[in-house]
């Protein structure tokens, strides 16, 4: 098939400066091993991610609690196409966990052949400091 | 309210459309319907564009349509509901119709994702659902959320892999007789099983393809459908809408979408239809896991009983309900704006009974059918039912 006549653009690079200040122990936690949610001080409604405004009752008297980070897989997928920005990246197993809290966590699951993730798979969460600098939370088998 | 017609559709060929820019990939819908409407451009008073963007390089686009397709003047926006902007779009219009506000509006679904590169289109479909919290730091794909829902759908009703595989067959069945459609060849269930895998369990025939795309709507009140002369409009008869959240981590389980079932219920409600009456349906079958989940969101059949429809044929012309049969977004092709109103071209040309070939025409006896739009893995849903 014959190349098809196109006119390259101009390119435009956009990266976002994305506000953490309400949410900052849950950062600054990770750097410590840590994972925390936040809880509505007025009707007890547990959120993760962390928020600083309740979405139920509209109060934004928030307070931070630590996650037990302990849990069981509810369903996962092994990811072989990666986006352009994660092609420097093995392939990454994603899994959503429920908690013992209540609560439930998308995270990468490591330390584990993809043949033995299962559903039902009981798992904890760890932070773990990358070759870029950042620090993420992942799932490992418990 | 007044009731709404559908007076005029029109379909670009879907697929990699490299040979023209997305003006120019409008008109050919644009033209089509408002030649079918009996309308010129000077007539419309509002157009809505469903589209999502960023993949092509005008920021603005149902400013540079319109001014390609002679419609600068007329009342504009761009409306986004990821890929079920199209039916998003269509609301805008129909509702400034119904309520009386205006008495002709058209509705542009369009996208041009090929623009760019594959895994740009990976990433910019991947960032939306919540960025932050499952993109950022876990590289989550489109697929890789419609294979969520495959695992658990699978590890809790026995829906098999083959199962996902039927679905491909039958809408590359129906594609091939689709001369508008991106892809037009039939596939094997073996085929489809030894493709690549793209986001475990789903595999690449598993996955509608990245395209470009327009469709286009006239909507006409009642009086201005007889003013016109219009002899075969289609009603729209409701548009049943719903949302789910950003983070997939908070829905309550993965084995359906919530938003669909919502929708659906309030499009049948206010229709006034059951979903035993629906002659023919387009359903959101971005990946082949999505059309099972839609078969039991929707009605078609119980809570777990979609991947028996499928592998039963329920859903081929001559079945219980038939499904998808312009290829759906499988063969079809997912240019994801364009997708609900492509849906509604596909379904008013159904309903009119002017299918060619006639073997992918559905059998009509109420005259009744459904399109079901999900934008993101259930982030937005939008079900219209359309009547003759």
């Amino acid at each position: 098939m014959s190349e098809i006549p196109t006119l390259r653009s101009r390119k435009l690079e956009i990266l976002y400066n994305i506000p953490i200040s309400k949410t900052l122990k849950f950062w600054q936690g990770l750097r410590e091993g840590k994972i925390y949610a936040t809880k509505c001080k007025k009707c007890g409604k547990l959120y993760f991610p962390p928020v600083a405004d309740c979405a139920e009752c509209y109060s934004s008297d928030m307070e931070w609690v630590e996650l037990s980070g302990e849990g069981y897989i509810e369903t996962f997928t092994h990811v072989n196409v990666k986006p352009a920005s994660f092609q420097s990246e093995p392939d990454y197993t994603v899994a959503i966990a429920k908690l013992k809290e209540g609560i439930r966590v998308l995270a990468w699951l490591t330390d584990i052949k993809p043949e033995n993730v299962k559903v039902g798979l009981k798992v904890k969460l760890f932070t773990e400091v990358r070759h870029d600098g950042r620090v993420i939370y992942k799932f490992k088998p418990a | 309210m007044k009731k709404v017609g559908v007076i005029g559709v029109g379909h670009s060929r879907f697929g990699v459309r490299q040979d023209v820019n997305l003006c120019e990939l409008a008109f050919e819908s644009v033209k089509e319907a408002l030649e079918e409407a009996g309308v010129t451009s000077r007539e419309i008073p509002y157009v809505a564009v469903g589209s999502y963007g960023v993949w092509y390089e005008e920021p603005l686009p149902a400013v540079a349509i319109a001014e390609y397709c002679g419609l600068t003047g007329a009342g504009l926006a761009k409306i986004e509901a990821a890929c079920s902007s199209g039916s998003a779009a269509l609301l805008a219009a129909y509702t400034a119709v119904k309520s009386g506000y205006i008495d002709l509006a058209l509705a542009i679904g369009i996208e041009k994702m090929r623009e760019v590169d594959t895994l740009t289109a990976v990433e910019i479909i991947g960032r939306a659902g919540s960025y932050l919290w499952e993109f950022e730091n876990f590289g989550m794909t489109f697929p890789a959320y419609y294979a969520l829902h495959a695992v658990a759908h699978m590890n809790k009703y026995g829906t098999t892999e083959e199962d996902l595989a039927l679905v491909a067959v039958k809408n590359h069945k129906y594609g091939a007789m689709n001369p508008l459609a991106h892809f037009q060849k039939e596939i094997t269930v073996d085929e489809a099983l030894s493709s690549r895998v793209i986001s475990w369990p789903l595999k690449l025939y598993d996955c509608c393809p990245i395209s470009d795309g327009s469709a286009a709507v006239v909507l006409a009140s009642e009086e201005k459908v007889k003013e016109l002369g219009i002899d075969t409009p289609v009603w729209i008869e409701a548009i049943g809408f719903s949302s789910g959240t950003a983070n997939l981590s908070k829905r309550k389980d993965y084995v359906g979408l919530e938003a669909s079932v919502e929708a659906s219920r309030m499009a049948y409600r206010i229709a006034n239809v059951k979903p035993d009456e629906i002659d023919v349906a387009n359903v959101h079958d971005c990946f082949t896991i999505g059309e099972i989940m839609a078969y039991e969101d929707l009605g078609f059949c119980k809570k777990g009983e979609g991947a028996k429809m499928i592998r039963e044929g329920q859903t081929e012309v001559g079945g219980k309900i038939p499904v998808n049969l312009d290829g759906g977004l499988k063969a079809k092709g997912h240019p994801i704006g364009a997708t609900g109103v492509s849906m509604v071209v596909e379904l008013t040309k159904q309903l009119r009974e002017e299918i060619k070939p006639s073997t992918r025409q559905a059998p009509m006896k109420n005259y009744i059918a459904l399109a079901h739009n999900v934008g993101g893995t259930g982030h937005y849903c939008y079900v219209t039912i359309l009547k003759r």
